[in-house]
């Protein structure tokens, strides 16, 4: 149920219908919507109505006159959502809302995860974010102290560690943790924790896994 | 004219950053422009005490949000610079009495006649914080040279980062030279290092600054203080012109590094 012309865009959502508007005059907007309205008027019977004005700038006797009209045609106007300060102001006095639960839009993650599946983040990550993949995940940037990532898989930083790492959270103990600086405040593989890490003088790249003795341990990444 | 709107913040509390308002718009009002600065931090107002500008407070944003006064009357005209005002925050309300729509608003209709409007964020990251950047075009965050505050500055950075608020510019104050060399606070380098983003300013740690603050005279307008010829320099660089950053040890080891680093783009 999604139909379009050239000013008006409506298409049904969880709370009713949304009808978005494309730049023009309001008179025209108002027109081309009551326009498709009266083009169905069975579809529309009854329906609840939202409508997402863009940057238009709307008075009090905008929205009541087209309030009106809608009711006319047995559509209730429920909610104006807009950019403009003054439009938010209208709709409020109105008791109409401003602001609607927008479909959340599916995540796409949920593909198919196996084993080799790596999230590429290509940016620093700042304090306070926090990712989380059910595979490995691959940083080129730093982890900044605040910052977190959770990955079922093993986690590659190209940068420095000061974040918190957490690689094989479902359990899998034969996950690594490399970076080229690792002073993170904490690491985590599995189930084991590691203390903060001294931050080095001359950082060299360092893997961090599991031992032998089952302890989490960092060292010095050597080729071959 | 059209003002360039700036918001101050910081995340972290008390690092400075009503200091760095009051002594940036009284430093661009010396160089002759047209100022206003929005106290946004409601509940918790500070920003008239240290400009010296607490009694003569009548109206304030939250009176011309409800209606009871109009903007120009809320707006307290400064007792040396004619051409600097006020719009003081609500002490008996909180941040919810303003929205980040009023806030884009009032700054619209500032904008026409004014050169620069500086926003006073509340420290935090919630509704206050969110009302101060909703006008924005320019943000100045502030930070000390702690592992805390950097941190915080961090958070925040990234905030406005995901918000497309573009790339901050930071000022580092309260920076203690001697510290820095025995090894004992972060340095300018070191700050920037972490946060990865363009230095605006350092201000060293400087006594005269506190005693100005009390006193209601920003420490800009002392000649001789060096945290003074600092926030001239950064009222000077948010004017567009080019200003070498001062040196604060004698040693070159520190200014070349912040030479380095802010050339680098």
């Amino acid at each position: 149920m999604e139909q379009t012309t050239s000013l008006v865009q409506i298409k049904g959502i969880r709370d009713g219908l949304l009808a978005t508007f494309i730049d023009a005059a309001w008179d025209d907007q108002c027109l081309a919507l009551l326009a498709q309205i009266d083009e169905r008027p069975a579809f529309f019977q009854g329906a609840r109505l939202a409508m997402d004005v863009g940057s238009q700038v709307l008075k009090v006797n905008n929205l009541v006159d087209l309030r009106d009209r809608l009711s006319e045609r047995n559509v209730s106007l429920w909610a104006v959502i807009g950019e403009s300060p003054t439009t938010e102001n209208t709709s409020q006095l109105l008791g109409l809302a401003t602001r609607i639960s927008k479909p959340r839009p599916e995540e796409q993650r949920h593909d198919v995860i196996t084993d080799d599946t790596a999230l590429f983040i290509n940016k620093t990550l700042r304090s306070g974010k926090r990712v989380e993949f059910p595979g490995h995940v691959v940083v080129v940037g730093d982890v900044n102290a605040g910052a977190e990532i959770i990955a079922d898989g093993n986690v590659i930083v190209w940068g420095r560690v000061r974040g918190m790492i957490h690689a094989g959270a479902k359990g899998n103990r034969s996950a690594t943790i490399c970076a080229l600086d690792l002073s993170a405040t904490q690491l985590r593989i599995a189930t084991e924790v590691s203390a903060m890490l001294k931050p080095q003088k001359d950082p060299k790249p360092e893997v961090a896994s599991i031992n032998s003795e089952g302890h989490l341990q960092a060292e010095l990444w050597r080729a071959g | 004219m059209t003002a360039q709107v700036i918001t101050v913040t910081s995340g972290k509390g008390g690092v400075g950053k009503t200091t760095a308002v009051a002594n940036l718009a009284t430093a661009l009002a010396a160089d002759g422009r047209k100022v206003v600065c929005i106290d946004g931090d409601i509940g918790l107002r500070n920003l008239d005490v240290i400009m010296g500008l607490e009694n003569r407070i009548v109206y304030d944003i939250v009176d011309v949000i409800e209606g009871r006064c109009k903007l120009k009357q809320a707006m307290i005209r400064d007792k040396h610079y004619p051409d600097m005002y006020l719009i003081p925050a609500a002490q008996t309300r909180d941040k919810n009495a303003v929205s980040p729509s009023d806030m884009i608003r009032i700054c619209n209709d500032l904008r026409a006649d004014t050169d620069f409007i500086i926003i006073d964020s509340p420290a935090g990251i919630e509704r206050g914080f969110r009302n101060a950047i909703a006008a924005a075009d320019r943000v100045l965050v502030v930070t000390n040279p702690e592992v805390s505050a950097v941190r915080d500055a961090d958070r925040v950075v990234g905030i406005l980062e995901a918000e497309e608020k573009g790339t901050p510019f930071l000022i580092l104050n309260r920076l203690n030279p001697t510290l820095v060399r025995n090894n004992d606070m972060l340095s300018a380098e070191d700050v920037l290092d972490l946060l990865g983003i363009k230095l605006i300013g350092v201000v060293p740690e400087d006594e005269s600054v506190i005693i100005g603050s009390n006193r209601g005279a920003p420490v800009v307008t002392d000649p001789k203080s060096r945290a003074g010829q600092a926030f001239r320099n950064i009222a000077k660089r948010i004017q567009g012109q080019d200003v070498p950053f001062m040196d604060l040890e004698q040693q070159s080891g520190l200014w070349g590094a912040i030479q380095k680093l802010t050339g680098r783009k």
